[in-house]
């Protein structure tokens, strides 16, 4: 068998769909220039004559707090005196009503509006620079995390004011050495309530009180840390609320008159808890600013703004502080804080609303010109029209200011008018794209999925060796790589890898596509028998299949929003059209029902059937009984998904919440036992169907694996959820050894799992051999062996011969249930071999399961039911395509070959979509089960690989065991194939041999081009799923849902694909591994046995 | 070859898919506020009964049903009980098949119970009145070789008709448009009395085109 022209062809499909991908991300997700210039106090920015220096002024207020409680909505800062039953998260935070009512000159509430996207550290950009965020934020640099763009802390440490900060320690990663005293504590576990706000308050009045500052940060991250763990909708959210009313109130009594105290919230929460998108619940924050001295004019009035943007927060902070306003802010000063022209001077000092306006826009107008001269993707007739606004709108004010009249509110309106359409402007520029790059990929993609197809209808003649071979294509995509390169660097001076890449990748395919189109002709002349086989590719007839129509319609799918939001609804949908499709397609074949009394046979209008009745009775009622177990799990495994903010009238299931958020200590119990009889059922299934085949008899490793680690890594799992499920506040004085299970009990089942995994690939034969004197015969007499390998041919010969002998022996000792090889070899003692029959299906199916343990270890409690469904989902899957070939009769014959047809496969990769969802995940980032970072490191992490990848396995679970356990929809139909001859041929009929997957053996080319073929055309379903949410992406990039449907469908879409085919290529490895030891297993049976 | 019975298919066709337009069209005209979005349950069984009873007097007229073995009036009553008993229990199937591919299981059951009746008397109802209360033969006739008459293939072509119809008026369910249309059941059972229609007119086309390449095996 050749192991290398498979894996380096997959290898190749890989990459090339990972440069077409890679483009194409490259040129969809927005880029936006960071401007490196900072403003300084000598900036031209004040009105009039004389070049003062702007720091040189007396500002407004000497000192700040700013308090930011992570995730604090608007809905918990509301205080409403009418509700008298309030939910847990209302009305818990009495302080900022009482101060804006009693004192309204001093104080004000608004709704703070976040850009999206909604996570921390976006935010603290946000509003310490005044910029709009990008999708993913394109730095200049992403080796450190630092914010390089002008900001808010630089600025306040550029006039020498001292920062001190403590909480949230995205801050000290953010803002390194920026501040004069800083008290970071970890953030990262989201499952720690009070680490970080104890810290705070530990050192929060003790700091205010004494003189050691001027700006004062305090980030708690209790509410938003609560939030992820509890929901608002609980207790503990209740409390937390109440702790920060006295944190206020604290804050509040200790305040002098020069300073100004800011209490915000960086963005808000869903009603589950969690943020990062753009709906309204997760933008709306609450921003409250209080000062001891007046700050406002007086009382709110009508010209109050509704909202707050959360840009806005630093030219007004800059104004107010008397630090200039950083370099590429876009936001506009929060006028009501500004007294009115006349009104200034006097003790208070500072601007009128007029010169801070002024300011504001002057400073704008700058950070335009620059980022027009550095970046030309504003469009000109936008910019110029702002650049006239801008100069009509200086003159006048000069105009006013020189002859000192009162000026009109006109102008202010219009300076205002002015700064909102610069932020407009700005926020539709960002949102651009580099249409080259996302056509390249386009066009690779579009050609990895042509190639994918070509490479699976020509496995076979790949794996011949006489088609087009893989040297050609990649040489020259070396050479064409290198080209690129060199004139690049001639030209520019520098290299772009990307572009290098698409020639790269493009040259290659199109060099492998010409050759194999070339081919296409040649076996027609060659050879007649095989003109059947390879030139149809390609014709509509063949091509307009239901298998066929079904990936279709699912990628015409993913251009409808609606479809995406109902992704989890219409997979499942299609799943069951397609499982309804094979029986009735059997049907329409006449092969579902045994020609019985058929008139027609008689007549000779059809072939006599291939099987007998009660075989095809059998295997249809197998067929149909898992249709039926396909269809339960398929209607159960809705009951799993999660919902999106989209749906509207939609519960979330709720096994998805975690053990620990049930209060109900009844329903606990009942979902613990649950899971674990799950677990339990999943194991002892997986041990069933090896012991069935005669897999577990052997010491191997694999077999150890499958007797003692996978039920010793069930335990583990199932002893940790308990310990994860007990409440806090019970068994205090266990708390210690609750913590240490909590620690402990995770990691050993990861190491058992990574223990158990690496026996298997070690050690992968699960055949047991045992030589014997005599032996047992059951009823029947021996049969004298029928090939008998003769002592004159060579051993390659003699295996051959052998492999028959073996299974005749194998199948009649069937019949006593019990797996047992018998044979003699030019009467030298007989050989015993156990599960050889499951020799290659064996170790996959294991590794299968025990990655499913270890994937399921990631996930909620609850999910272990969903887990069950996917496996039966599996086996029912694999049993229909088992039983459906047996009735084509495509394995009745020797000579078959061993592909698998389309059916399948499409129901398996649409399967891995269908648990996605049943599995509660959703293509949205705020749906991202973050919580699977922290099992078995409920700390923290220290790095960010290790978590990452973490989440990832935890995201693509079902992407992963459907794509290593793939190559089982090969093996199956021989593994069943036994029992199908068992049940209808005759007991006595040994002229049929039934050697399961030692036929794979015995045709190892075809074995090669099956493999081939079945993982190509996985690919090929998988691919065509990214090419066409590319294209979504691509086509609908200006649709109002791209940011919120689209884009986070095609990078999840993108990753799975990613996650699929390395899980396919470690699956398919596997299968190559086993094959190996096999033949190694092989060599040293032969020469014992002809001893 | 066949061109008297394709003649009596398409004259059946005609009186079938005329029984429909009837069904929606005089219920307009004689009740008030009846609207095929608006009172769509109504519009549904009047026209499922239509559909029956018109296929029944149809077929029975033609004669196509198969000719029974006994002529007893017990035999007969227990064939004609037998009937009903299939029709009821395909209604059933039909309402768990459309339960499975994702209708609401508690919520709108009555809804989807009525697709199913229409389902049912748009296919099974046909079945029942071209082959006779025998499941065997419902199944066998749905294969390549299944069909031994004219009848069984325009058998096939309405029922695959209807019921791909049916499927493919799930399709806009999903879509945010808020149209009427889009209610449960209304796009499915729109879309199986369209694919019923098309059928009818495709069927006697269809093997009108294809009269040379057909064969049957005489009962």
């Amino acid at each position: 068998m050749k192991k290398l022209p498979v894996l380096s062809l997959l290898l190749w499909v890989c990459a090339v769909y990972f440069v077409g991908i890679y483009l194409f991300v490259g040129g969809f997700l927005l880029v936006r220039l960071e401007v490196n210039r900072t403003s300084t106090c000598g900036d031209v920015l004040q009105p009039g004559e004389e070049p003062a220096d702007f720091c040189r002024v007396r500002p407004r207020f000497r000192r700040a707090v700013l308090l930011i409680i992570d995730a604090l909505k608007i809905d918990f800062a509301w205080f409403d005196p009418n509700n008298t039953s309030p939910r847990p998260y209302e009305n818990k935070l009495p302080v900022l009503e009482e101060t804006v009512t009693s004192r309204p000159s001093h104080s004000r509430l608004y709704p703070f509006r976040a850009d999206p996207p909604t996570t921390t550290m976006q935010r603290i950009k946000g509003f310490t620079t005044g910029s709009l965020p990008t999708f993913v934020d394109v730095g200049n640099n992403f080796a450190s995390s630092a914010i390089l763009e002008d900001n808010l802390i630089h600025q306040f440490g550029q006039v020498g004011k001292r920062v001190v900060f403590m909480g949230d320690d995205t801050w000290e990663n953010l803002f390194p050495k920026k501040f004069h005293r800083s008290l970071p504590f970890p953030s990262f576990n989201v499952k720690d309530l009070h680490t970080v706000d104890n810290g705070i308050l530990q050192h929060l009045y003790s700091t205010m009180v004494g003189e050691d500052w001027d700006v004062l940060v305090a980030h708690f991250l209790g509410v938003d840390h609560c939030g992820h763990r509890f929901g608002p909708d609980h207790p503990a959210m209740a409390d937390k609320l109440t702790q920060m009313d006295g944190v206020i109130r604290s804050v509040i009594d200790r305040l002098q008159n020069d300073t100004l105290l800011v209490v915000m919230g960086d963005h808000g929460m869903t009603d589950t808890g969690d943020h990062g998108g753009e709906s309204q619940k997760e933008t709306d924050a609450a921003i409250f600013l209080y000062s001891p001295s007046p700050l406002f004019p007086g009382p709110p009035t009508q010209s109050e703004p509704d909202v707050v943007p959360q840009t806005d927060l630093v030219p007004t902070l800059a104004l107010l502080l008397g630090v200039p306003i950083p370099y590429s802010s876009v936001g506009q000063v929060l006028l009501p804080v500004f007294p009115p022209h006349g009104q200034t001077g006097g003790a208070v000092g500072g601007l009128s609303q007029l010169e801070a306006l002024w300011i504001n826009a002057k400073q704008v107008n700058r950070f335009l010109e620059t980022y027009s001269g550095m970046a030309k993707d504003i469009p000109p007739e936008s910019l110029s029209q702002l650049k006239s606004e801008f100069s009509r709108l200086s003159s006048d004010y000069l105009a006013t200011v020189r002859d000192g009249r009162p000026p009109s509110p006109r102008l202010a309106a219009s300076l205002q008018a002015y700064l909102t359409s610069v932020r407009a402007t700005c926020r539709a520029t960002w949102a651009r794209f580099n249409p080259l790059k996302m056509a390249a990929g386009l066009a690779i993609l579009a050609f990895a999925c042509l190639t994918c197809f070509i490479v699976s209808e020509l496995s076979l003649v790949l794996i011949r060796e006489s088609g087009p071979g893989l040297k050609p294509p990649v040489a020259v995509a070396f050479i064409a790589g290198v080209c690129v390169a060199v004139v690049q660097i001639g030209k520019q001076g520098y290299v772009e890898a990307s572009w290098c890449l698409a020639a790269a990748a493009l040259s290659s395919e199109l060099l492998f596509l010409w050759r194999a189109r070339r081919y296409r002709a040649v076996p027609v002349e060659k050879n007649g028998s095989k003109a059947l086989k390879s030139p149809s590719w390609l014709t509509p007839r063949r091509l307009l299949i239901p298998p066929l129509l079904v990936p279709l319609l699912r990628c015409a799918s993913l251009l409808s929003d609606s479809y995406v939001i109902a992704e989890g609804r219409a997979v499942t949908f299609l799943v069951f059209s397609l499982a309804l499709y094979i029986p009735i397609h059997l049907n329409w074949d006449g092969l579902l029902l045994p020609p019985s009394h058929d008139p027609l046979k008689a007549a000779g209008f059809l072939p006599s059937p291939a099987l007998s009745p009660s075989t095809v009775r059998k295997e249809s009622g197998t067929l149909l009984a898992c249709l039926g177990v396909l269809v339960g799990s398929l209607y159960l495994s809705l009951s799993f998904h999660a919902c999106r903010e989209e749906q509207g009238s939609c519960q979330p299931s709720p096994f998805l919440s975690p053990l620990a958020r049930l209060q109900d200590n009844q329903l606990k119990n009942l979902h613990y036992v649950l899971s674990v009889l799950s677990l339990g059922l999943w194991t002892y299934l997986l041990k069933r169907c090896l012991r069935h085949y005669g897999n577990l008899n052997a010491s191997s490793g694999a077999v150890f694996t499958a007797r003692w680690i996978l039920p010793l890594t069930s335990v583990c799992l199932a002893l940790h959820w308990a310990v994860g499920a007990t409440p806090e506040d019970s068994f205090r004085n266990l708390s210690e050894l609750i913590g240490l299970a909590q620690l402990a009990l995770p990691r050993a089942a990861f190491c058992l799992l990574g223990l158990g995994l690496f026996l298997i690939w070690l050690d992968p034969l699960t055949v047991f051999i045992k030589p014997k004197a005599t032996t047992p015969t059951r009823g029947q007499s021996q049969t004298p062996p029928r090939y008998r390998a003769s002592t004159g041919i060579s051993t390659q010969a003699e295996l051959h011969h052998l492999i028959p002998q073996i299974y005749q022996r194998m199948r009649r000792s069937l019949d006593d249930g019990e797996q047992v090889v018998g044979s003699e070899v030019d009467s030298s003692p007989a050989v015993k071999a156990y599960g050889l029959g499951t020799v290659y299906s064996a170790p996959l199916l294991l590794f299968c399961g025990m990655l499913g343990i270890g994937l399921l270890l990631l996930h909620p409690e609850g999910m272990a039911l969903s887990f069950l469904l996917l496996l039966l989902e599996m086996g029912a899957l694999l049993h229909m395509h088992a039983s459906s070939t047996t009735l084509r009769g495509l394995h009745g014959t020797f000579s078959a070959d061993f592909n698998v047809p389309w059916t399948p496969v499409v129901l398996w990769s649409l399967a891995a979509t269908q648990f996605f969802h049943a599995t509660g995940h959703l293509p949205t980032f705020p749906s991202i089960q973050w919580g699977a970072a922290f099992v078995g490191f409920p700390d923290g992490h220290t790095g960010t690989v290790l978590p990452a990848s973490l989440v990832t396995l935890n995201t693509f679970a079902s992407h992963i065991l459907f794509s290593v356990g793939c190559p089982l929809l090969l093996f199956w139909p021989l593994v069943r194939e036994v029992r199908g001859s068992r049940g209808g041929r005759a007991c006595g009929d040994e002229g049929e041999d039934a050697v399961m997957e030692m036929r794979l053996r015995e045709n190892p080319q075809r074995f090669t081009a099956a493999l081939l073929q079945l993982a190509t055309r996985y690919l090929f379903i998988l691919g065509a799923q990214v090419f066409s949410s590319v294209c979504a992406a691509a086509i609908l990039r200006r649709h109002l849902m791209v940011w919120k449907v689209f884009a986070p469908k095609l990078m999840f879409e993108a990753s799975g694909f990613l996650v699929s085919s390395v899980s396919l290529l470690i699956g398919v490895a596997l299968v190559l591994r086993v094959d190996v030891a096999v033949g190694g297993w092989f060599k040293r049976l032969i020469p014992e046995a002809s001893r | 070859m066949w061109d008297h019975e394709i003649r009596a298919m398409a004259s059946a066709h005609a009186i079938i898919a005329a029984s429909v337009f009837m069904a929606t069209v005089l219920p307009a005209a004689a009740v008030q506020g009846f609207s095929v979005y608006g009172t769509h349950l109504l519009w549904l069984y009047s026209v499922s009964g239509a559909v029956t009873a018109v296929s029944v007097a149809v077929f029975w007229l033609l004669g196509i049903t198969p000719p029974t073995k006994k002529h007893t009036v017990g035999y007969k009553l227990s064939r004609l009980f037998r009937s009903c008993l299939y029709f009821f229990l395909s209604c059933l199937f039909f309402h768990t098949v459309v339960v499975l591919y994702g209708a609401p299981l508690i919520e709108s059951a009555l809804e989807t119970f009525s697709l199913s009746v229409l389902l049912t008397s748009l296919t099974t109802l046909r079945c029942l009145c071209v082959l006779g209360p025998n499941v065997q033969a419902w199944i066998r006739v749905f294969s390549r070789h299944g069909a031994m008459s004219v009848w069984d293939t325009g058998l096939q072509i309405t029922v695959a008709c209807t019921l791909v119809g049916a499927w493919i008026g799930a399709f806009p369910i999903p879509l945010d448009w808020d149209r009427p249309w889009q209610v449960w059941p209304v796009s499915c059972s729109l879309g199986a009395t369209i694919g019923f229609l098309t059928g009818l007119v495709a069927a006697p086309a269809w093997i009108h085109s294809h009269r040379k390449q057909l064969t049957y095996k005489c009962k």
